[in-house]
């Protein structure tokens, strides 16, 4: 069986280089001006004001780490992108002082135009923005002042300021054309979070674990890429592919030194989740200990300009993430299908015991699914990573919307695990469209998570169980 | 009501056919099905349960007699039927309702509640207790002395079935046969009019099976109906007045458990493997038996 | 290394209002969890709507306070009926689920940009607990040497402590009370509880309701006592976080909730204090390149982590629990 899986992984990795190896030509010729890379994830913040990204599991105010930051995001208000919100600028300096005018700390934004400088302690300061650094062709508007005052009242780096720049320009995108963009994002978020719910539910299928540390496995897959791409200086799709070895590496290891034991003592479900919450808060704090909680990319692929295909646009790497995607969740579904393992596997899930009393090693069972499920989390993380950026919370934001995904379409069933993820992605991307208001474009998936639970708790394709 | 037609009396004259009427029924059921997927679990066209008699629930594994309990008892929704308990229709009551009206029910996989004590679970099963309610719950003077009343009566059922030196251990520390015990006396603190009990004798030792035959039979000398699911022949043989047989979701046959037990139609529901073989050559209790092993055999 | 400085801080926060905070949403989620079994993973959201209940009703309403106090009891409550309805009829995990999305889909509402107006958006709302504040009666805080509090603590430690105990007398006398047997019994196993006559959902509800009260009087005495109600401060690891402290002091316990609480914070400060001293002068004991000064208050946030595995594993009855009732099953 060790073999069968090795070669089912060989084929995800191989996948990944076929269809990202005619990107790197185009390596060289990034356009530095606007970027695609519209927000996939579950960040809340695109738009200024917002809340920023790091607050879902950023540790509050009364208890958070001591360090405190400014968060500031640049924004060019007159340009647009297809979700309405303005382009980040950046590369642009800030300084900031303090209430005597020292000077405490400064900062460049990054690609996402955001820029998180610490300050010592919580107060007032002023950010003030060197306008000789803006990019040509863009100026402060004319009532918007240089440098603006943030009070910083919590920990973390959630203290915002926000410059907005020009003028708002008249909207001119049509609807058809919104909608065509919004569809063709819904597709790729809902790829990517396809494959962490398909990690989810073998998992869930094979031990029946509701396992809450699985936004970690995802991020372990970006954190791992972004290490291996700028420690080690891997091109960005070697380290791609060593992120997802690492990750079924990684669930390997986990399986064999946490769960396998806990199996063992004959610990309960419920008890599981409970150490499954310790365990993602352990590996949460351990990243942002050794990655520290700020927004990093990777060294390739970062901004791309979008293509034209007929009516959608995409940026060669938002093409190669959708084919990739597809790929590997066509290749374990029809490994799932036509292996031996993959027929272990689900008889597995169906029921332990019975496979068990056939004569089926189901530990080992258990281990594939434990390997196979954390690569495809991890290249899911690996995705989102070219998509946007590394971040330590990165996955945690997105767990909620993979338990969506995967109990609207029945937990641990794959295809319902994959219908869920299409209709998730597409409500989060298609919904501001028909007035759920952009920042906060996660609840409408939420809502109807709590919705199918209400009427359908077995999900939209599982099945109804029997008491007594 | 004349005294022949209740109770055990009341049965000689009922025909041995499915669904035959009886002179005096707490139980009366009528198109009563439910499918699971494209399976029929229980499709009874027709049932009466006779008030005062202890009635056995036989037929092989996968015939439907624990999902009609389900469905009887309220824990499972019916896609058809309609059925009364003591000629109030009963069919889309919630099960603590159907509980509260006089229809107490046991499981097939003990449900005692182990982190509980013995005569935790006891009071537990005592109805309108006054300091079950929220409001009154935590001032002591409102129930202490009806918790004093349960407690006695708890303690007299204890003693009974013989749990009383278990009074203080936790549930969860008793044998199979005792929480089948436990169970049984908890849902006699309901004071029900009708116990059904599922596989009351699964999972219990010989030595205490004699005595919960004993208890089975006293709940019915006490003027309370019995209705019970059971794989183990001897005691459907020895203790219940009537018998009903389902196969594949129906009842295919009822009647006196001797007549059952020579009835054609029930060996053929429960042995589909023996149709060639020459029945007169074999003593009918021998085949039964026989039947019963198989099915035991694959029960697990 | 001043160990007595580590100390002080350590028990000061242990005794202080942050602990208050956890004690108060433990106190709720020990009804949930620990007597009832019910899998609330969404107390954040019952804190987030009993503060903002008292702020939008104070500033964005303009009502007087009395009102805001009524609406921080009325909207967990309103809260608890709308969740339980939906989501008490179904499996553990589910429910889990169900109420973390709730939780979470609050604080996104409470943060965006779209209700600025309503909920005061990322920076939230301020100015509504001067009724609060000028009820102080004492006129100076106090320094022990080993606590210390400001004024305005003093004043928050005084009136959470008073409240915790109050609480824990409400979840004593219903627990020993045959209502708190039902619920035991619902933990235990729900079906055999119905077949004796009781109506669980009702119960199920009555315990939700409560146990989200509570959370809601936590999340109000956070808006009270720092005068401040932002979004960040209701995030799903405060849920986490409040886990920890109920199975650190014991679940289905009385005072497990309130030691847990108290033995988190102490934890939590005195090896936030340890580390931020560890790594901090021009010779720190930790080189920074090990562990810098902003590491430093991290070690504390994966020993919880590690902590909570930890516990759940081989002491799921917390560390003075009674093996025998526990509220699950660690084995």
């Amino acid at each position: 069986m060790a073999s069968r899986l090795m070669a089912l992984l060989a084929l995800v990795a191989a996948s990944l280089v076929a269809v990202l190896l005619p990107l790197a030509a185009h390596a060289g010729t990034t356009s530095p001006s606007p970027s695609p890379s519209s927000s996939p994830s579950a960040e809340s913040s695109a738009s200024p004001g917002a809340s920023p990204s790091g607050d879902a599991g950023a540790p509050q105010p009364t208890i958070g780490p001591d360090e405190t930051g400014i968060n500031v995001l640049l924004t060019d208000s007159s340009n647009l992108d297809s979700e309405g919100n303005g382009t980040p600028i950046p590369d642009v300096g800030l300084t900031v002082t303090d209430e005597s005018d020292q000077e405490v700390g400064e900062g460049v934004t990054d690609a996402e135009g955001r820029a998180i400088i610490a300050v010592p302690a919580k107060g007032t300061y002023t950010v003030t923005l060197d306008e000789a650094t803006l990019p040509e062709g863009v100026e402060l508007d004319s009532d918007t002042p240089s440098s603006v005052t943030v009070v910083a009242r919590l920990d973390g780096p959630n203290n915002f300021g926000a410059f907005p720049i020009g003028v708002v320009a008249a909207d001119t995108a049509t609807f058809a054309d919104k909608l065509a963009a919004a569809l063709v994002s819904g597709v790729k978020f809902g790829l990517i979070v396809a494959l962490a719910a398909l990690g989810l539910s073998l998992i869930f299928g094979a031990t029946g674990l509701t396992n809450f540390s699985h936004g970690e496995l995802i991020t372990l897959g970006g954190i791992s890429a972004y290490v291996a791409n700028r420690t080690f200086g891997l091109p960005v799709i070697v380290a791609g592919i060593v992120a997802v070895v690492v990750c079924a590496a990684f669930g390997w290891a986990q399986d064999r030194a946490l769960w396998r034991p806990l199996r063992a003592r004959g610990t309960g479900l419920i008890a599981m989740m409970i150490v499954s919450i310790g365990f993602g808060l352990f590996l949460r704090s351990l990243y942002q200990y050794f990655f520290s909680s700020s927004t990093k990319s990777l060294s390739q692929y970062t901004s791309q300009a979008r293509e034209s295909y007929g009516p959608i646009a995409l940026a060669d790497k938002e093409l190669a993430i959708i084919l990739i995607a597809l790929v590997a969740i066509a290749a374990v579904c029809v490994a799932l299908m036509r292996t031996r393992l993959g027929k272990a596997m689900r008889a597995v899930s169906d029921n332990p015991a019975l496979a068990a009393s056939s004569g089926m090693r189901v530990d080992g069972v258990i281990s594939y699914a434990w390997i196979l499920g954390t690569a495809l989390s991890g290249l899911s993380g690996v995705l989102l990573a070219i998509n946007s950026q590394v971040n330590f919370l990165m996955g945690f934001k997105l767990l909620l919307l993979v338990f969506a995904a995967v109990t609207l379409g029945g937990l641990g069933t794959i295809w319902g695990a994959l219908f869920g993820s299409m209709v998730i992605g597409l409500m989060v991307e298609v919904g501001p469209l028909f007035g759920v208001p952009s920042s906060i474009k996660e609840v409408g998936a939420l809502v109807v998570l709590i919705l199918i639970l209400l009427i359908r708790p077995q999900g939209i394709l599982g099945r109804r169980e029997r008491i007594g | 009501m004349d005294a022949d037609s209740t109770g055990r009396a009341g049965l000689a004259g009922v025909p041995t056919d499915p669904g035959a009427r009886k002179p005096d029924p707490l139980i009366v059921g009528d198109n009563i099905s439910r499918a699971f997927g494209g399976l029929k679990a229980v499709d009874v066209e027709h049932l009466e349960i006779q008030r005062g008699v202890i009635t056995a629930l036989i037929g092989p594994n996968g015939a439907g007699k624990t999902t009609l309990f389900n469905l009887l008892t309220g824990f499972d929704t019916p896609d058809t039927g309609d059925w009364s308990f003591n000629g109030k229709p009963l069919s889309g009551v919630a099960a603590y309702k159907v509980a509260r009206r006089g229809m107490v029910r046991t499981f097939q996989l003990t449900k005692v509640l182990s982190k509980l004590t013995v005569i935790e679970n006891m009071r537990l099963g005592a109805t309108g207790q006054r300091g079950e309610r929220f409001w009154s719950a935590p001032f002591k003077s409102l129930w202490s002395s009806q918790e004093d009343e349960i407690t006695r009566r708890a303690d007299e059922l204890l003693v009974r079935f013989k749990l009383d030196a278990k009074r203080e251990d936790f549930a969860g520390s008793l044998s199979g046969g005792q929480r089948k015990l436990l169970e049984m006396a908890r849902a006699l603190m309901v004071d029900p009019e009708l116990i059904m009990l599922d596989e009351p004798m699964a999972g219990v030792n010989p030595a205490l099976k004699q005595s919960l035959l004993g208890h089975v039979q006293s709940l019915r000398d006490e003027g309370r109906t019995v209705l019970f699911v059971e794989h183990d022949m001897d005691m459907v043989r020895h203790i219940s007045d009537w018998v009903i047989v389902m196969a594949q979701g129906q009842i295919v046959a009822e009647g006196t458990p001797a007549s059952v037990m020579a009835d054609q139609r029930v060996i053929d529901a429960y042995l589909g493997a023996h149709h060639d073989t020459d029945l007169s050559e074999m003593d009918e209790e021998a085949i039964m038996e026989e039947a019963m092993a198989e099915i035991e055999g694959t029960k697990e | 290394m001043d160990f007595t400085d580590i100390f002080s801080t350590a028990l000061t926060q242990a005794l202080g209002p942050n602990a208050i905070v956890y004690a108060l949403a433990a106190i709720g989620l020990n009804i949930h969890f620990g007597y009832t079994g019910l899998l609330n993973f969404g107390q954040a959201g019952f804190m987030a709507v009993g503060a903002y209940g008292l702020a939008v009703t104070v500033v964005v309403a303009g009502l007087p306070f009395g009102v805001g106090l009524v609406m921080a009891f009325a909207a967990p409550l309103l809260l608890a009926v709308l969740l339980g309805f939906p989501t008490l009829r179904l499996r553990a995990d589910y429910l889990a689920i169900a109420t973390i999305a709730t939780a979470e889909i609050l604080r996104l509402v409470f943060g965006s940009v779209e209700m600025k107006d309503y909920f005061g958006g990322s920076n939230g709302l301020t100015g509504y607990s001067s009724v609060y504040k000028d009820l102080n009666p004492y006129s100076e805080g106090i320094d022990w040497g080993i606590v210390r509090y400001s004024r305005d603590d003093l004043w928050s430690v005084t009136v959470g402590w008073v409240l915790v105990a109050l609480g824990c007398l409400i979840v004593f006398a219903l627990m020993r009370s045959p209502w708190g047997r039902v619920l035991r019994s619902i933990r235990e196993d729900e079906d055999a509880v119905r077949s004796l006559g009781k109506n669980v959902f009702a119960y199920k509800m009555q315990a939700l309701i409560l146990g989200g009260m509570f959370g809601g009087l936590a999340g109000l005495f956070l808006a009270l006592k720092q005068s401040s109600v932002v979004p960040s401060d209701y995030s799903t690891n405060i849920t986490f976080y409040a886990y920890t402290a109920l199975l650190l002091g014991g679940a289905a316990r009385v005072l497990g909730p309130v030691v847990g609480a108290i033995i988190f914070w102490f934890l939590l400060s005195g090896l936030g204090s340890f580390f931020g001293q560890a790594t901090s002068g021009v010779d720190p004991l930790i080189p920074s390149w090990i562990m810098d000064d902003t590491q430093s208050s991290l070690v504390r946030f994966i020993i919880t982590g590690l902590a909570l595995m930890l516990l759940m594993i081989y002491r799921p009855q917390g560390i003075f629990g009674d093996r025998r009732e526990i509220a699950i099953d660690g084995r």
